[in-house]
């Protein structure tokens, strides 16, 4: 049924209807309100059988998860920034011991400096946890896309993350399809899972293993984790049945068939980026994008079939590699290998900086006339950089960049000068 | 597309307001997205929060720069915060006040912009009489909808009464539509003039 939702709002109660059977949580913004809302959602009954467990940090969230999803419980939680970081070990349990727990990420930049906006580096920073990692670029898209997860990790026995981008999807309200029970009862079966604590059947779920295995168990981790590459278009074409609306599976191309230019990214930032390629279109510009909804595993094949054929790829990325640069980028770098495609990396939205369409349409002009840099950082102010750097080689004690930076462009007036 | 900046104080219902005007829209079965400023938000700093509405869906997720219409919540902010920044030449500006333009010394600034889409309106006062409490976020978006048309009176009333239940409701319907009538008011005597 259509109706006008926040995006957190519309995925806690899709969460629901996927029948969470034990949900341990900790808020932190912006992930809060999906959590608060399931935790009323468990309260007042509208979701049972449900335990929803105040944990007393992320770490816990994801141990109780753990926990639960080894005995047999469908688990889910929701977590961003610091608090992603803070259950990192955890992270690294739930994927090595295969179980199938979904958990929302609503993107977050990490401290210091302390941040509370979105960027990608939380998600980012867990890239290779062995969590499957799709990202969303509209609410409905997290709606959809929360339903393929619990099926996709059920039936790898692995666990996923959905990314949604911090405040700007799950603080936005808009038009949402949301599905109904019956649908979702039809796409996403009771779980069953492929290894339980069980008094019955005693199993160890976790045995210390040498090197006699290791590797092996690591191998298989792999292998399974790229059984998502050919299960998550499988599953999106079902789901698009089930909902009557066109799954991405992959990712997804936009005007990228005959473009010179083609630039990539993940998430919300898409929508304007496909408005800037109308607007470049219109102008004559040769352009297109393609946006990838599965990081992990990274769909490598279905990357180069998209961008094979461009001159130019230019890479937006909400996170920075420092000491390297991009993240996404360098990943796209690995699929396209040997094409003669100028790779850019741009690093933009960090710490909640908006990307506005009149910075992509310059930055693809830039391209176009061989004036971008390989490693570029969108709206960078160079003189608030330059007048730090310039404090720094004038005085030792030069003090803190950020607080200095702030005083500069008069956020922060008070303090020492 | 036509894109809603909302200024107020962090109480007054600034991102509720921009809430509001989405469902709004939505139940004229347009599309609609309602997001704020994503600051850290406390009692009584400013607040910013916007809505866009269109007959096609909206992919852009940048703010708002360059508003059609702008929403002033609190006066006192007028000299605090550049409300008035990326307005359109031809936009719509509604300022929660009992003075005029000129009596807020922004005469000057109007130079440019079509006067009759520049009013204030009582609002607080309007709070005062229909709902107790300081937060003129609906009653100004009634203001909102006569001086716009972008969404009827009545969707406004639909969404508040969808958002809000028993007196809140019925007192912010009330506030919502003598804001209404207080622009009709206005704009009739500019046609006269």
């Amino acid at each position: 049924m259509l109706e006008q939702l926040e995006g957190s709002r519309a995925v806690a109660r899709t969460v629901a209807l996927c029948r969470p059977e034990v949900i341990p949580a900790y808020p932190i913004s912006p992930q809060t309100h999906i959590v608060e809302a399931l935790s009323a959602m468990v309260k007042s009954g509208e979701l049972a059988p449900c335990e929803f467990v105040n944990v007393e940090s992320e770490f816990g969230a994801m141990s109780v998860a753990i926990g639960a999803s080894a005995t047999g419980a469908r688990s889910y939680t929701a977590t961003a920034s610091q608090g992603l970081l803070y259950m990192a070990e955890a992270l690294y349990n739930a994927s090595g011991l295969g179980l199938p727990i979904v958990m929302t990420v609503a993107n977050r930049a990490i401290g210091a400096p302390i941040n509370i906006w979105n960027d990608h580096s939380d998600s980012m920073s867990q890239r290779d946890s062995g969590w499957i990692q799709l990202y969303v670029e509209s609410n409905q898209e997290a709606v959809d896309t929360h339903i393929l997860a619990f099926r996709l990790a059920e039936e790898l026995s692995l666990p996923v993350m959905v990314c949604m981008d911090g405040f700007i999807l799950t603080h936005a309200y808009e038009r949402i399809d949301l599905p109904s029970a019956e649908q979702v009862d039809g796409f996403l079966p009771a779980y069953e899972p492929r290894q339980v604590l069980d008094p019955a059947e005693p199993v160890t779920i976790g045995a210390l293993v040498g090197p006699e295995a290791f590797t092996e168990v690591k191998y298989l981790a792999h292998v399974k984790q790229m059984q998502a590459l050919d299960l998550i278009p499988e599953l999106s074409r079902e789901l698009s049945g089930v909902l009557g609306r066109e799954q991405d599976g992959l990712l997804r191309r936009y005007r990228c068939e005959d473009a010179e230019t083609i630039v990539v990214a993940l998430g919300s930032v898409l929508g304007t980026i496909e408005d800037a390629v109308d607007e470049l279109r219109e102008r004559g510009v040769s352009i297109g994008a393609v946006g990838l909804k599965a990081f992990r595993p990274f769909p490598l094949e279905d990357v180069r079939a998209a961008l094979g054929h461009a001159a130019r790829v230019i890479v937006i990325e909400k996170a920075l590699a420092l000491g390297i640069g991009g993240i996404l980028s360098q990943n796209v770098r690995i699929a396209i290998a040997g094409s003669a495609a100028h790779v850019y990396t741009v690093i933009a939205g960090l710490g909640g900086r908006p990307i506005t369409a009149a910075s992509v349409c310059r930055l693809c002009e830039d391209a176009a006339a061989e004036r971008l840099q390989p490693l570029t950082f969108l709206d960078l102010n160079s003189e608030l950089v330059e007048r730090e750097l310039e404090r720094t080689r004038a005085r030792r004690r030069s003090g803190p960049h950020a607080e200095n930076m702030l005083r500069d462009i008069g956020v922060v007036a008070a303090g020492p000068v | 597309m036509f894109q809603i900046r909302i200024h107020g104080r962090g109480g007054q219902g600034v991102v509720t307001a921009a809430e509001l005007l989405s469902l709004a829209a939505f139940r004229e079965d347009r599309y609609a997205q309602a997001f704020p400023s994503f600051g850290s938000e406390r009692t009584g700093a400013p607040v910013v929060s916007f809505c866009r509405i269109d007959d096609h869906e909206i992919r852009t997720r940048e703010p708002v720069s360059e508003p059609d219409a702008l929403i002033v919540q609190d006066p006192t902010l007028l000299h605090q915060v550049d409300v008035f920044g990326g307005l359109r030449s031809d936009g719509y500006v509604l300022i929660n006040s009992t003075r005029s333009f000129d009596e807020l010394g922004l005469g000057e600034w109007t130079q440019g912009f079509h006067h009759e889409r520049l009013l204030t309106v009582p609002a607080w006062d309007i709070c005062r009489r229909h709902i107790g409490q300081m937060r003129p976020n609906a009653a100004l978006l009634g203001g909102l909808a006569a001086l716009t048309a972008v969404v009827s009176l009545e969707s406004v009333t639909q969404a508040i009464e969808s958002r809000f239940a028993g007196n809140l409701a019925e007192g912010n319907v009330a506030a919502a539509r003598a804001c209404f009538e207080h622009v009709i008011a206005a704009r009739q005597m500019y046609v006269d003039a």
